[in-house]
């Protein structure tokens, strides 16, 4: 028999408004297993915790049920409470009778009755716990950094300065993400690469941080405190140590392809460096554009290099290694221009993105730092730029906004007349968003000493006339259509997740938002975890965000990673899978459904492994003969609920 | 009687009781931890213990904290649904839905809605098992 203490608790009037407090622990008083039954205006008080210690201790309580608010609220106050008076702390249970109770329904009686079939059923529950003692498991004291962009570059230096090892994988040849793209940033107008290559340098420098550039993860098994990866080193086919940069290799080498780090403004060749001051400094051979690693197709770049960096038989390689935390940081990509027909983009050369622009802003752009449009290579005197492209869309494209474009687009405008003073800029806008410290003042610059047009409607059409971009469209304010020729547009593109990002979640078993961003574990209060325990996000991938923010979430993330590396064992919850071999027949239908892969055949019977299991049930709901069961939510202790709640 | 899983639907009706959203009273919770460990014969369980309806009650497909549970209670579930019809339950008396924890709305309504279908159908007595 158990000795079981119910303790019921007022809330004020909360709880006591609505349900008959005392009824409910007289009327507990007499259900088998309860030895005392007592309410109290607040359980969670010092003087409500006083009393559950004081009656563990004279009535020798070995279970304890509070019936009070919702467990996600004070079930640890009540689990530290017994525990710290000689109670196994899952010896405790909590009925809801506040939120699922007390707050939702208004007549006594009836809400008195349903605390007391919610409370009989939490004693029937705690009589048939287990006592549980926390798993413990060592913790593997290195990180994963994903993404080679700014977020990923900060939470991998934060890590690295703490004393933690760090792996940041990057999937291209070099580090630096789209930040190395921009020309300026605002609302400084800091020049995006002279702020950024330092920290490029310092993690390449780094002794605690290993770069894998040109890297993927390739697979994810494990759990927190110790995930085994595998990453997936693609052949450069260019040795690093021996290359010395002397170029010679890009001039003999006959293909001419996109480049991709001038979004297509210009070319490069197969055999390249993605930008001068790329990190790790050296080249990679494209073998999707090169004609072909046998010296037979070509071999020039091998004929004319010195060092004999050149080794066309690089084979890729796969790293497995173990770590205690991982950082998901993969960013972002603008929204595909094969969605956004209306606007000619794609089709017309100088209606170009914003990434684009920032290309032919930037000194070490394709124009040298030259306004110059595409088509032409003239300098455009009437630019439009487009806000919203494809955020707050809902209909067509999608429904959230990109948050940046406000910004970047006034930066925009403001940089076209600081290079062509004599042209004229025009924003076509829904609604200024310019929330952030200097951000509105930045916006009223533009409008004010740059003056930049500012037209609140927005575009129905773009099409060519004459050699210049007719742009259609209406400014709501004053009702009037507008009509202007343009020589180059300029869209703001919503952002959208980066290609890969849900195959990536797949392998890390994290979740996706609704618009395919990584979900965080809870919107206001874990904006930086995932929901798999020792994942952690940072950066665009969350969702769209500017470079100050994604450096905050990416010092969060590693300040989180770090509550982790810095431990030296982690605690598991033991509310975990157990089998009874007795009955196990070893078919494997459990091990099959398990979310978790915690469950495998040895012996012909199933075998858990704890630090896997996350107490799901899905096994146990699938065994036909009851052989696995979840450790204190047995069926047994569901039959004895529904039983309970059922009136008895 | 209703299973709700602990983090999306339990959660939503926590929410529901946090926003004073009110309810018929007839529906006790019992919170298992995912909806895809709710065994058919929890159901068939409560049912012969008098329940005049059982709702099952989990995240929205994709957005399982485990994953994939609740696509194993959708499968399972839709069997149970066919058996209990075919055994000439009122199929109105077994309701599956998804609620998350954003949904207390969403929970006040299915359980309004649940109680509002099955209170002209009278106490069930097919699958009572009469002490």
């Amino acid at each position: 028999m158990r000795r079981t203490g119910v303790f019921v608790c007022h809330c004020g009037i909360n709880i006591a408004g609505t349900v008959d407090v005392k009824k409910v622990a007289k009327e507990l008083s007499t259900h088998p297993n309860v030895v005392h039954s007592e309410d109290y205006v607040y359980m969670c008080s010092d003087p409500g915790q006083n009393l559950i210690s004081n009656a563990i201790k004279q009535k020798k309580l070995d279970s304890v049920v509070v019936a009070c608010c919702s467990p996600t609220l004070h079930e640890s106050t009540f689990r530290n409470c017994v525990k710290s008076a000689g109670v196994n702390p899952f010896h405790c249970e909590i009925a809801n009778i506040r939120e699922q109770c007390s707050w939702v329904h208004k007549e006594m009686e009836k809400a008195t009755s349903k605390a007391i079939k919610i409370t009989r059923s939490t004693v029937e529950k705690v009589t048939r716990n287990e006592p549980l003692e926390p798993i413990s498991v060592p913790v593997t004291k290195r990180a994963l950094v994903i993404g080679g962009g700014i977020a990923g570059i900060q939470a991998s230096l934060d890590l690295a300065n703490s004393g933690f090892e760090v792996v940041l994988v990057e999937r291209s040849p070099s580090i630096g993400g789209h930040m190395i793209q921009l020309s300026e940033t605002f609302p400084t107008l800091d020049c995006s690469q002279c702020i950024l290559t330092p920290k490029m340098v310092e993690v390449a420098k780094h002794p605690k941080i290993k770069l894998m550039t040109y890297s993927e993860v390739q697979e994810v098994s494990g759990y927190v405190g110790n995930f085994r990866v595998k990453i997936l080193k693609k052949p450069t086919y260019v040795d690093p140590d021996k290359c010395t940069l002397c170029d010679e290799c890009t001039k003999v080498c006959p293909v001419v392809t996109e480049n991709e780090f001038d979004l297509g403004l210009t070319g490069r060749r197969a055999i390249y460096i993605p930008f001068p001051q790329a990190i790790p400094a050296s080249y990679t051979l494209d073998i999707n554009s090169c004609p072909g690693l046998l010296p037979i197709a070509c071999g020039k770049c091998a004929d004319v290099c010195e060092p004999k960096a050149i080794d066309y038989d690089m084979k890729p390689k796969i790293i497995e290694m173990d770590f205690g935390a991982i950082i998901v940081a993969t960013g972002y990509d603008l929204y595909g221009k094969e969605n956004m027909a209306e606007y000619g983009y794609g089709k017309y050369p100088d209606v170009i993105d914003g990434l684009q622009f920032e290309r032919l802003c930037s000194a070490s752009g394709p124009t040298k730092g030259k306004i110059l449009r595409p088509s032409d290579h003239k300098e455009p005197k009437e630019v439009v730029f487009i806000q919203c492209v494809g955020s707050r869309d809902p209909e067509m494209h999608c429904s959230y906004c990109s948050k940046i474009c406000c910004m970047y687009t006034a930066k925009h405008a403001m940089l076209y007349k600081h290079h062509v003073p004599d042209g004229q800029a025009y924003i076509f806008y829904i609604d200024i968003r310019s929330g952030g410290k200097g951000y509105e003042e930045f916006v009223q610059r533009a409008v004010e000493e740059d003056s930049v047009l500012y037209l609140r409607g927005k575009v129905s059409k773009i099409f060519e006339e004459r050699g210049k971009i007719r742009v259609w469209g209406v400014d709501t304010l004053s009702g009037k259509d507008i009509e202007i020729d343009a020589d180059m547009v300029v869209l703001a593109m919503a952002m959208r997740p980066s290609k890969g990002a849900e195959e990536l979640a797949k392998k890390l078993k994290i979740a996706l938002d609704k618009d395919g961003f990584l979900a965080e574990a809870h919107p206001k209060l874990r904006p930086v975890e995932s929901v798999t325990s020792g994942v952690f996000l940072a950066g665009a991938a969350q969702a769209p965000k500017d470079i100050p923010e994604a450096v905050a979430q990416a010092s969060g993330a590693a300040s989180k990673a770090i509550a982790i590396l810095s431990q030296e064992r982690l605690f598991h919850s033991p509310t975990v899978a157990k089998v009874n071999t007795n009955l196990c027949t070893g078919c494997g239908m459990c091990v099959s459904v398990c979310p978790y892969e915690a469950l495998s055949l040895k012996d012909g019977k199933v075998e858990v492994k704890e630090v896997l299991c996350e107490g799901c049930g899905t096994c146990s709901a699938t065994c036909l003969r009851a052989a696995i069961q979840v450790k204190n939510l047995t069926p047994r202790q569901v039959y004895d609920m529904i039983n309970a709640s059922l009136g008895g | 009687m209703a299973f709700l899983c602990k983090w999306c639907s339990s959660a939503g009706s926590d929410l529901a009781g946090v926003s004073r959203m009110e309810y018929p009273p007839n529906a006790v919770p019992i919170t298992v931890m995912c909806s895809g460990s709710v065994s058919p014969l929890y159901i068939f369980n409560a049912f012969k213990r008098g329940a005049d309806g059982v709702l099952v009650s989990g995240c929205h497909p994709g957005d399982c904290h485990y994953i994939k549970g609740n696509y194993y209670a959708r499968r399972r579930i839709a069997l149970v649904k066919k058996l209990l019809e075919f055994i000439g339950l009122e199929p109105q008396r077994f309701q599956m839905s998804w609620v998350s924890a954003a949904e207390g709305l969403k929970y006040t309504q299915i359980i309004k809605d649940f109680v509002k279908e099955i209170k002209p159908l009278g106490p069930q007595t097919k699958l009572r098992r009469e002490k």
